[in-house]
Parts: structure tokens; C-alpha cells; sequence
């Protein structure tokens, strides 16, 4: 007992000694921080057209834009998921519920980015029917009516995959489930930007995944001298 | 020497252990349906002979007649199937696959098989299992309970009415069932092939059966590959029922439940709402 005692008072030393020699410059240590763009054409958005569900139209003072491609300032691509694909040795997934929400017949956030086996929630928050239909090839296909008021539809998957979801009520609402197997995982915003933190120095594969363009990898070390970064170029097509 | 002797010993008998476990991993693809077990390689010459047309060598649905027919043909290598007694998600029972392949699918290209013997519809399904890894990894679901049917008296009828207009059944089917609702000109299955709601006034078969109970097990299970959704998590059983009570009233066909219908509905439609879209909403 007492011998646990020490030895975790120990290891809590040794962290917090690390920590301090890290020091200065360490803000970012232990963390791999990027930017996300693209060259070429994107597709353009298209404003969605929701006359056939006037309770959603209604929540829109001017109409949403199609999401596959959402762009910032500067070329910065939103809604890319990158993540440790090589190199995580943490292990168990997360165990708080990963949110999803349907919201004025849209799915927010555009991609919900969940570990293996961590629970999924999906909420309706609409006065209308939605029909939740995640187009999984890996793991199993299914696909649920979620009227309004309906308690959140409770999930998870058992194998990695990137997934494509829709309503098929709505065939305007289409969405992703990221399932990764690493816990160090982030989703761009408008600026592009991300940042995958608490990594214990190593050699990482960095990948990027976007659902039009595809995916990008970088071989990053961890622990050197300068902060690990890991920006990548998406090819833009406009189809 | 008597450590190697243990040693040896632990090695048997992780053999045995490891011969047990290939045998549960076997057990878990065989095939029965009733009395009967299936053969795959009897399945395979079968399959050649009757199903190969359509589904294809490699049974992804891409046979030589595929381009030629809607609905296409099923892609075994998904391992997603309509028709099912399981939960959505899951992987069908043997006695579904059987039950599919003898039923056939009425209004599309896949009759019925009942011209051949029973071992040979075993052994087809057997045959078509072999075509996705799903079969060695997963296990069918557990058919959903389905309890005894109610009374179809127009109490149930007028419920499973407004069950229809809550669960927003007519957004496909349309509020007369006619498969004409605003989402019908969009939906897809899951291949994107466009596809059509069902239409309650055809009074053709459903194509997973034509019982109640068929009927109960459909939109409780939903059809997996299609826009059709499962809604056992959102209509408890007994009012499934009533839900069924209320669309046999949609078909043209001398039902029970017609009857029951047409002889309460004269004294009574004022009351009624009209059903599909909700003025101000």
C-alpha cells in the first residue's frame, strides 16, 4: 500500500519535473498544431431550398448553404478532422456522451468525431420527423425515425470508419460521423486551424481528413527543440 | 523432465482449447433453417444456375440482367437486407434469408422460389453468406417480440390514424397512402438508387410478407438499405397494432379492418382531421 504510495508520488514528481523542464517554450509541447487549406476550385454552396418543411424553413431568416465545402478566410478549410492515425499508445476510449444535434433540418456540427465504443446522442430538436440513417459499410447500417420530442437516439460503433449520414425526409440533411480509434483528434473551424494536445513526446502519423477531398498524411515528431506543426494543402475540385 | 511432460500437456491442451474455439467460429456460420442444415458448396451450384443472372458471380448484385432492372438486385457483400424479424442494424436470421428467398419480392424482378426443394433454398442461403466476412464476425440479431394482436375495433384504427399523422408516416407515403407525400420524389436507398414509397392503394403484397404480422414487423424493424426507417424505439407494441389496424384501412382489399372502417366512418368523418401538413407550421 504504502510502496503504491511512493511510487505514485514518484511518478507524480517526475511529471511534474518534465513539466518544468520543458518550460519556456512549451506552450505548445506536447502538441501538434497546424492549418488546414486547399488550392484550386471548390464547389460552389448552393443556398438549400426548404419550402417542403416550413417548421425548419421558418428558423432560417436567409437560407442556409449546402456544407460539404465550407471555406474561410484565406483558403482555410473548415470541417476537417485530423487526427494521430500512427504512434497513439493511449488506450480506452473516451467515455462522455459525443453530442449531435438535428437543428433547423441541419445537422450540427457538421461532423461528429467520436472514438470506438465512446456513446453517441443524437438529438431532434425540430418540430418535425427526422429519420437518422448513417451509411455505414464497416460497421452495421442502420436507421432510425426520431420524431419530435423523442428522446435522443443512443449509439456507438465497434470498428473505425468514416461515415456518411442522412435524412432521407430531408434529403438536403447530410452529415459525418468520424469513429477513430485515438483519443487526439480535432475538427477544423472557419480559420482552418487545429490542435492536438497532451502527446507524450514520440514519432506521430498526423492525418487529415476532409469529405470532399480525401486525406493527407504527415509523419510528426514530438518533443524536439521547435513546437510539432503539421499544416496541409487539400487538391480542390469543383466536382 | 517432468516440467516438459507439464509443458507438453499445457501445449495439448491449448490445442484442444484452440480446436474447440475454431469449431464455435464454424458453428456460428452454419445454416438451418428448421430441420434443416445448409450446404454452401451444394448452395454455390445453385446459385450459378438460378441466381448468378441477377446477383452476380461475386454476389455484389451486378449479374448480366443488373442494368436492366429496378429495384436492383441485392449486393450480398453489404450483408444488408429488407427484409428482416431483427433489429435494424442486424444481421438477419437464417429463417428471414429462407423466407425471402421463397417469398420472393412482388413488384420486382425476383419471384418466388417455391419450385424448388426446401434443402435447395437452405443451401442457397448458406451460399450467400459466404459472400461478407460479416457472417464469421457477427451474430443475427434477436427477433423483435411481437405480442399477440388486438382487436381491430375503430377505437385502434382512429389511434393508429393519429399515430400515422404523428410518426409522419405520409412525408413518404403520402397523407392517402398513395406513396405521393413531399419526400417521395427524393428518396434514394442506400446505394443512391432512386426508390419509391410504398403505395398502400396499389392493395399489392408487401414485399416482406403480406400477414399482420408482417405488416407490424416492417416499420418496427424498418427496411435496412432503404429510406424506410425502424420505429420500435418510438411506437411502443400495443400501439403498433393500431398502427396496423389503420393502414390495412388504406388498401383496397375486403380486410376486417376495411369493414370495421367503413361501418364506423359514415356517422363519425366530421370529427376526423385531415391528415399530412399542419397548417402554420
Amino acid at each position: 500500500m504504502s510502496r503504491k504510495l511512493v511510487s505514485s508520488l514518484a511518478l507524480l514528481a517526475a511529471g511534474t519535473s518534465a513539466t518544468i523542464a520543458l518550460g519556456h517554450p512549451a506552450k505548445n509541447a506536447g502538441a501538434i498544431s497546424g492549418h488546414v487549406t486547399f488550392t484550386g476550385t471548390p464547389p460552389k454552396m448552393r443556398p438549400i431550398d426548404m419550402a417542403k418543411e416550413p417548421s425548419c424553413a421558418k428558423q432560417h431568416a436567409t437560407p442556409i448553404m449546402t456544407e460539404s465545402v465550407v471555406a474561410g478566410p484565406d483558403n482555410a478549410l473548415a470541417n476537417v478532422v485530423v487526427y494521430i492515425s500512427a504512434g497513439d499508445k493511449s488506450a480506452g476510449p473516451a467515455t462522455e456522451a459525443v453530442r449531435y444535434d438535428q437543428k433547423g433540418c441541419e445537422y450540427v456540427p457538421h461532423v461528429a468525431v467520436l472514438q470506438v465504443g465512446q456513446p453517441l446522442e443524437i438529438y431532434n430538436n425540430d418540430q418535425t420527423s427526422h429519420n437518422i440513417h448513417p451509411l455505414a459499410k464497416v460497421n452495421p447500417e442502420w436507421n432510425k425515425s426520431q420524431p419530435p420530442g423523442a428522446p435522443p437516439i443512443k449509439a456507438s460503433y465497434t470498428k473505425p470508419e468514416f461515415i456518411a449520414v442522412k435524412c432521407n425526409v430531408h434529403p438536403w440533411m447530410h452529415g459525418n460521423f468520424a469513429v477513430l480509434t485515438t483519443p487526439h483528434h480535432a475538427l477544423t473551424g472557419q480559420d482552418g486551424t487545429f490542435s492536438l494536445d497532451g502527446l507524450p513526446p514520440g514519432k506521430y502519423t498526423v492525418t487529415a481528413w476532409h469529405e470532399r477531398f480525401g486525406t493527407q498524411t504527415q509523419d510528426v515528431t514530438v518533443g524536439g527543440a521547435k513546437p510539432a506543426t503539421a499544416d496541409f494543402v487539400m487538391k480542390a475540385t469543383p466536382y | 523432465m517432468s516440467r516438459i511432460l507439464l509443458g507438453a500437456w499445457v501445449a495439448g491442451f491449448a490445442l484442444l482449447l484452440s480446436g474447440v474455439e475454431v469449431l464455435a467460429a464454424q458453428g456460428q456460420t452454419v445454416t438451418r433453417v428448421g430441420n434443416l442444415t445448409g450446404n454452401a458448396a451444394a448452395g454455390k451450384q445453385d446459385y450459378r444456375r438460378y441466381c448468378v443472372g441477377c446477383h452476380g458471380p461475386a454476389g455484389d448484385g451486378t449479374g448480366e440482367n443488373a442494368p436492366w432492372i429496378d429495384p436492383k438486385p441485392r449486393d450480398f457483400t453489404a450483408a444488408v437486407f429488407k427484409c428482416r424479424s431483427t433489429p435494424t442494424g442486424s444481421l438477419p436470421t437464417d429463417d428471414d434469408l429462407y423466407q425471402s428467398v421463397s417469398r420472393g419480392f412482388v413488384t420486382t424482378n425476383m419471384p418466388p422460389w417455391l419450385a424448388l426443394t426446401r434443402q435447395t433454398r437452405v443451401d442457397l442461403v448458406a451460399y450467400i453468406k459466404t459472400f461478407s466476412p460479416k457472417w464469421q464476425t457477427e451474430r443475427p440479431g434477436t427477433p423483435i417480440a411481437i405480442p399477440a394482436e388486438t382487436p381491430a375495433t375503430p377505437e385502434s384504427i382512429l389511434h393508429g390514424r393519429q399515430l400515422f399523422q404523428k410518426m409522419e408516416c405520409w412525408k413518404c407515403h403520402g397523407a392517402a397512402g398513395h406513396g405521393d407525400g413531399p419526400s417521395a420524389s427524393t428518396l434514394t436507398d442506400s446505394k443512391d438508387n432512386p426508390i419509391r414509397p410504398y403505395n398502400f392503394a396499389s392493395g399489392s403484397r408487401f414485399k416482406c410478407g403480406e400477414t399482420n404480422q408482417d405488416l407490424y414487423r416492417i416499420f418496427m424493424t424498418g427496411l435496412d438499405g432503404t429510406p424506410m426507417p425502424s420505429f420500435s424505439d418510438q411506437i411502443r407494441p400495443g400501439d403498433a397494432w393500431d398502427l396496423v389496424h389503420f393502414l390495412r384501412t388504406m388498401q383496397p382489399l375486403p380486410t376486417h379492418e376495411l369493414a370495421v372502417w367503413n361501418a364506423w366512418l359514415p356517422a363519425h368523418a366530421g370529427q376526423l382531421k385531415p391528415l399530412g401538413p399542419v397548417e402554420g407550421q
